[in-house]
């Protein structure tokens, strides 16, 4: 079955089983590996991606709840928000092994677009789905933080 | 009849101790089943007095009320429950604007519009178009069948009239989700239908509460 949506700002076709995750199609089909696979049943959030704007779980979303929407990926998110958090990423060094920050990253991008200054409430609240192994969260939060600083208004 | 073949089975054994455990398996079985069952509004009929009737059927329409399915998103705090022993949600949620989750994080992070079988192994994630919580004066965690039937027909908490509260449990699709769960989640007993049937003659026999 063919499946079309915005991937990136392109727009893309996949035919593949309505039922394949989201996050098979990204990785085996786009060659997209930026997002990961930790869990595979939503509770890690390595696979976190924008559909249609918000956060979304690639793991546990069957392709065919994609057909005719708009999905971002880490390689193609952009803006001010995302510019901010890259930048802070890179100041503070916050990966250590990496494997999670994919997820990390989309999820501080969304909170950020919703919640240009956020407390530190609001920080654990959007990223308490994302786990790192690595435990690098009081990193995270501070970056959060400074993207929100260094972002205008 | 059940009984009378156990009765001539057991008075066939030798072992008194097998026969005692057979009958406890069964009655606990019947337990069991009857949990799993919804009476219908006619099962009640024999219950002469009215108000001793729509007590009934509201303790009958409890067993739906006071299900881990119904229960985990009433919650009294500001985390939806899971399983059937009602633990905090896994991964840490919160209630946000309009019972739907943080910005960044919400319900419709994981939960879809339909339930979704997991890929890599048994179980699934469940889902619905208005997955959400209940508001918090409707907090059911915890409240005894009395408490919560007070706090439904109470008007100045409740965001519905019992009319309306009939129309939502007899065709409410979020409510019918706890029919449909999804593999690997009990669901609720009986059927949608005669919860609406119970909800409507519990209502036009008075809508009686039970005490406690
Ligand atoms: S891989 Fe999707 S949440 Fe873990
Ligand atoms: S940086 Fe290693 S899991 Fe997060």
């Amino acid at each position: 079955m063919a499946i079309s949506f915005e991937l990136n700002g392109k727009e893309v076709s996949a035919d593949v089983e309505p039922d394949t995750p989201l996050l098979w199609v990204l990785r085996d089909h786009f060659k997209l590996t930026g997002t990961k696979f930790g869990c595979g049943i939503a509770q890690c959030g390595a696979c976190t991606v924008h559909l249609n704007g918000l956060t979304r779980r690639s793991c546990i979303t069957p392709i065919s709840q994609v057909d005719g929407g708009t999905v971002t990926t880490i390689e193609g998110v952009s803006g001010e928000e995302a510019r901010a958090i890259q930048d802070a990423w890179v100041a503070l060094d916050v990966p250590q092994c990496g494997f999670c920050q994919s997820g990390q990253v989309m999820s501080a991008t969304a909170l950020l677009r919703e919640i240009p200054k956020p407390t530190d409430e609001n920080i654990d609240q959007a990223m308490a789905g994302n786990i790192c192994r690595c435990a690098t969260y009081v990193r995270i939060r501070k970056a959060i933080h400074r993207a929100s600083d260094s972002m205008e208004g | 009849m059940k009984r009378i073949v156990i009765a001539i089975g057991c008075a066939a054994l030798v072992s008194l101790g097998l026969c005692l455990k057979i009958g406890t398996a069964i009655a606990a079985d019947s337990e069991a089943a009857k949990a799993q069952t919804l009476q219908s509004p006619e099962d009640f009929a024999n219950i002469r007095d009215e108000s001793k009737r729509s007590v009934a059927m509201f303790n009958e329409m409890g067993k739906v009320l006071t299900h881990p399915r119904c229960v985990s998103c009433h919650p009294r705090g500001d985390s939806p429950l899971q399983g059937m022993d009602l633990h905090k949600h896994e991964p840490p949620i919160v209630r946000g604007a309009g019972g739907m989750g943080a910005p960044g994080m919400r319900c419709s992070t994981c939960h879809g519009d339909d339930n979704v079988a997991f890929s890599t192994e048994e179980g699934s994630i469940p889902g619905h178009p208005g997955w959400r919580l209940a508001p918090k004066s409707m907090a059911w965690e915890g409240k005894s069948l009395g408490e919560i039937c007070r706090q439904l027909k109470d008007q100045d908490r409740s965001h519905m009239t019992l009319e309306e509260l009939q129309k939502h449990n007899a065709t409410d699709g979020l409510v019918g989700w706890g029919w449909h769960p999804g593999e690997g989640r009990i669901p609720v007993p009986g059927t949608q239908k005669i919860f609406g049937e119970l909800t409507q003659a519990w209502i036009d026999t008075g809508a009686v509460c039970p005490e406690g």
